[in-house]
């Protein structure tokens, strides 16, 4: 593989907190281009990877590069290059949603940064609430913007906390929507997640993480096979609390949408 | 230029949380009230003007009270990732930080200001020219700086809204304990002695006289070097702990 295909790789990381040991030597690599998973139970140190990756933490030992540069030495270089979506959606409640990522566009230094937060309050389907303070917004809302104010600039790697925890199915849905399509304009992106269905919808290849270290790490279709083979039973299958809500809603929607 | 955009957010807080300027003023406000027409009476003063004697000590006060809400907002930024989020992007690691300070010294002056001008209801009069009153603009800008340091190192360590702001209240105590309502030769000896060596006492007393146009004596520079000492330690920690914690 050429350099410049990797957007990230990481080798031999080990990071302690006082005396709890989180990463004992985590190791991968992320294609340019792809959406990598790192798929985890909570409390298994994902944030501490992504904190690592994005240059708010420094690491005890092991390298870590991104985008060609290493953490350590060129955090400027990494910082320019990348964009980070926190745990908890960090978006500024006093402000509106417009001004929130007009601030984003500001401090990146861009050209035309009320054109830019219009594109974007646009493409996240935002722009009717634009003017509102964000301390109005439902938490699906919140993490859009969060997202929205995380693609300001363009950077060329994404990194996405934990983008779902939280939110409704629906909301779910729609960030899933926005990581494919980012994916498919070329961003590179790299999320943490505990759901196995979230990992399977969305990313390329699978790291799973746990007590400190990367166990599995492969594509989908790979994983597939270390599970046990698929047998054939008869259940009767009662439909989820998530099907239920979803067939609702999608029947009220297609309901709104046929009295336009 | 982004500590100019911080800036620029941060003032957009104060100006749409109005209730927080008047939050702020109203005890100073309602304690001036308090003395001037309840107990002014009863206090022997040499002077015939007692709003002229206390508005110092008022000055104190409000800005104390405005120093719980710089601990508040940058709590409110570290709980809320906000601090992570700018720290992620290519821009000055101080500049997060150094907009609240400035929005500290914006928002305390707004809060004094409406204080003048409600002594000036109540029968303020200063016959100080614009140097004094320069120089009592100073010594406030230091006084609001040492506190809005000591500010920075309770919001970052709090865990929460109420430890925020909790060291303010053993600021807003001290003036009680000085010379901002009644001289301190009053007062029982081990009290007096306390009142006559802590900050508030000195900077008090060196406002009063430049607003009255009187000589300041030693009690200016007693009093910048309060100040000042205290800024400089603050800071340092304050650094300390954002280096640290965010
Ligand atoms: N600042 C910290 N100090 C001490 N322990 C911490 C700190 N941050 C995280 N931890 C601990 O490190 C472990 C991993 O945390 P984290 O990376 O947040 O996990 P995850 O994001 O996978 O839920 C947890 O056990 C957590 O309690
Ligand atoms: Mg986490």
């Amino acid at each position: 593989m050429l350099p410049n295909e990797i957007a990230i790789s990481v080798q031999g990381l080990k990071k302690s907190y006082k005396n709890v040991t989180v990463l004992e030597g985590v190791g991968f690599e992320v294609k340019t281009g792809s959406i990598f998973a790192l798929l985890g139970s909570n409390g298994t140190g994902k944030t501490t990877i992504v904190k690592i990756l994005t240059t708010l933490l420094k690491h005890d030992s092991g390298t870590a590069v991104v985008n060609g540069f290493d953490v350590a030495a060129k955090p400027d270089s990494v910082r320019q290059s990348i964009s980070l979506t926190g745990q908890f959606a960090a978006v500024d409640e006093i402000l509106t949603g417009r001004e929130n990522l007009i601030m984003i566009a500001r401090l990146r230094h861009l050209d035309n940064p009320r054109q830019v937060a219009d594109d974007l309050l646009k493409r996240f389907g935002l722009t009717d609430a634009a003017d509102r303070r964000v301390s109005t917004y439902s938490g699906g809302m919140r993490r859009r913007l969060d997202i929205a104010m995380s693609l300001v600039g363009e950077s060329q790697l994404i990194f996405l906390d934990e983008p779902t925890t939280g939110l409704d199915p629906e909301g779910r849905i729609e960030v899933w929507k926005m990581v494919k399509e980012l994916a498919g304009s070329g961003t590179t992106v790299f999320l943490t997640t505990q759901y196995l269905d979230e990992a399977e919808q969305l990313a390329d290849r699978i790291a799973i993480l746990h007590k400190g270290r990367i166990i599995v790490n492969d594509t989908l279709a790979e994983l597939k096979k270390l599970f046990p083979p698929a047998k054939v039973e008869y259940i009767e299958k009662q439909p989820t609390l998530e099907e239920i809500f979803l067939a609702i809603v999608g029947k009220k929607e297609e309901k709104d949408n046929g009295n336009d | 230029m982004d500590m100019g955009v911080m800036f620029g957010r941060s003032m957009r807080h104060i100006f749409r949380s109005v209730d927080t300027i008047m939050t702020v003023t109203i005890s100073p406000v309602a304690i001036m009230l308090l003395f001037v027409f309840v107990l002014g009476g009863a206090i022997q003063i040499a002077t015939d003007n007692y709003v002229n004697y206390l508005l110092p000590g008022i000055m104190l006060m409000t800005i104390a009270n405005g120093i719980g809400y710089v601990s508040y907002r940058l709590l409110l930024d570290k709980q809320r990732g906000i601090f992570e989020r700018f720290h992620s992007m290519p821009i000055a690691r101080s500049a997060a930080l150094w907009g609240h300070v400035l929005v500290s010294l914006v928002s305390n002056a707004i809060s004094v200001t409406v204080i003048i001008l409600i002594a000036f209801l109540m029968g303020f009069r200063s016959p100080a020219g614009v140097l004094p009153w320069l120089a009592v603009v100073g010594i406030l800008g230091l006084f609001t700086l040492a506190l809005t340091w000591i500010a920075v190192i309770a919001g970052l360590s709090a865990k929460s809204a109420d430890s925020a702001g909790a060291f303010a209240f053993v600021i807003h105590l001290l003036p009680f304990i000085s010379s901002a309502f009644v001289p301190t030769n009053t007062m029982p000896k081990a009290v007096r002695v306390f009142a006559e060596n802590q900050p508030v006492t000195s900077i008090v007393n060196a406002i009063r006289a430049l607003l009255n146009d009187q000589p300041v004596g030693s009690d200016i520079w007693v009093a910048l070097a309060w100040c000042v000492g205290i800024m400089l330690v603050a800071y340092v920690f304050a650094m300390r702990v954002y280096k640290k914690r965010v």
